[in-house]
């Protein structure tokens, strides 16, 4: 078995004395892990940071043997991203949420253009934030919860729209909310791609996607807490606020 | 046992040490026993020792033979300065430049959730009792340039900047370097700390 394609590495340990087991986010053949000899010396190392774009050669005897990489580095994005707190935070966050929401081996070629495209506003920190929100809401279309907040779920108005619904993900208006105002989520305008977007707000519609995020784990029968990357994230965007 | 098995049983030990494999680990016992006098015994010896009173230093986390290392203990190297490693092996190569005359204080890893290390697993709290008790005006955080190695010390630094000046390694050209040789990120980071002639 053989294939090539470009990946994203999303983490790496160390795999006996010098070489390294290497997971990494492809167009084609999704998350994906392999073994890359010599990966942790000198030479190698630097290259398999997560965040990193590279050139990957699978090979295995089985299709469901893990496999070696051979690797060819494109482009490193750590570097750029140690620069700034809320860079490495908002790299954390993405490569632990790709590596904790999606299975293995199974293509998500749209969220992996999407995930490019994020990782290469890492420096951006004023656009970031924004940019991670609507990754998140790609990231839950991807998995088959997309959220529906065009028109309200109760009365079928497309103003007004100040809520989410937590079992449908459908938006709700104040009017249509009633009683249940307490039991729904937020829907801040940023959400809805409308209007500015300040911190404040994008931490709150984090908040909203976080509980469609649990919902949508790939593991549904342990239902375990989102990575302490997204949190950390989500604590150094209020940060900012402050 | 016979003594065959026990040489068979010291090659076996000797081969799981980092750098060795079963051939080499076979010729290194050859080569002690042949050496019985000028090497087997003292090393039996010097390890037996150590193996007795190796043990982790209470304050800093440098291995060392006392309860308190001989780093902290010295009074001369109380210059307010600690400097913050990730292993002791980071701390031996530290003192081998023998620029730095103040304290360490070795976490032992970093933050990962991969390997479920938190704060509490580094000794922070610990750390963060050092700066008080031994009037530290300041933190260097000689951490590794790795992701891990940056979030965990954008963490400590969140945790002591209000109190304590924190500092990080400069990033860059290392000496002997050649610049086609270098990746992408260390000669944007050379370029961005770049400072006059």
């Amino acid at each position: 078995m053989e294939w090539q394609d470009t990946g994203i590495v999303l983490a790496q340990r160390q795999h006996g004395e010098t070489s390294a087991i290497v997971e990494v986010f492809t167009p084609v053949r999704g998350r994906h892990a392999g073994v890359v000899r010599g990966g942790i010396s000198r030479k190698i190392a630097p290259h398999l940071q997560p965040g990193a774009q590279l050139a990957v050669t699978w090979r295995a005897r089985l299709e469901d043997h893990l496999g070696s990489f051979t690797i060819e580095p494109e482009r490193g994005r750590a570097a750029q991203a140690m620069q700034d707190r809320l860079s490495l935070a908002g790299l954390n966050a993405v490569t632990a949420m790709v590596r904790f929401m999606l299975p293995e081996r199974e293509p998500y070629p749209k969220l992996y253009l999407e995930t490019e495209r994020l990782l290469d506003l890492l420096p951006q920190v004023d656009l970031l934030p924004l940019a991670y929100l609507h990754w998140e809401v790609s990231l839950l279309a991807e998995m088959g919860f997309a959220l529906d907040l065009t028109t309200c779920a109760v009365t079928g108005r497309t103003d007004g729209l100040e809520y989410v619904s937590p079992r449908s993900g459908r938006a709700v208006t104040a009017e249509g909310a009633g009683d249940w105002a307490d039991r729904l989520l937020p829907l801040p305008a940023c959400l809805r791609g409308d209007g500015p977007a300040p911190n404040t707000e994008i931490a709150l519609a984090l908040s909203t996607t976080g509980h469609f995020l649990r919902n949508a784990s790939h593991d549904l029968a342990s239902r375990r807490d989102l990575p302490a990357a997204r949190n950390n994230f989500i604590a150094r965007i209020a940060m900012r606020c402050g | 046992m016979s003594a065959t098995s026990d040489i068979e049983q010291l090659i076996e030990i000797m081969s799981r040490l980092p750098g060795l494999g079963p051939r080499s680990a076979r010729r290194a016992v050859l080569h002690l026993i042949r050496k019985r006098s000028q090497l087997l015994h003292p090393l039996s010896e010097t390890m037996a020792t150590v193996a007795a009173t190796a043990r982790e230093c209470l304050n800093c986390g440098n291995i060392s033979t006392q309860d308190l290392c001989e780093i902290c203990t010295s009074n001369v190297r109380q210059t307010g300065q600690i400097c913050v490693v990730e292993d002791v092996s980071d701390l031996w190569a530290m003192e081998r430049t023998g620029m730095f005359k103040g304290r360490y204080h070795v976490l032992g890893g970093t933050l990962s959730a991969l390997d479920s290390v938190g704060p509490e697993e580094l000794g922070l709290v610990r750390l963060e009792g050092r700066i008080p008790a031994e009037d530290v005006k300041e933190v260097i955080l000689a951490l590794n340039a790795t992701v891990d190695g940056m979030t965990t010390a954008h963490y400590i630094a969140d945790l002591l900047e209000a109190r304590v000046r924190v500092t990080t390694l400069a990033q860059g050209v290392p000496v002997g370097g050649e610049l086609d040789y270098l990746d992408d990120g260390t000669i944007g980071a050379a370029l961005a700390a770049r400072r006059p002639v």
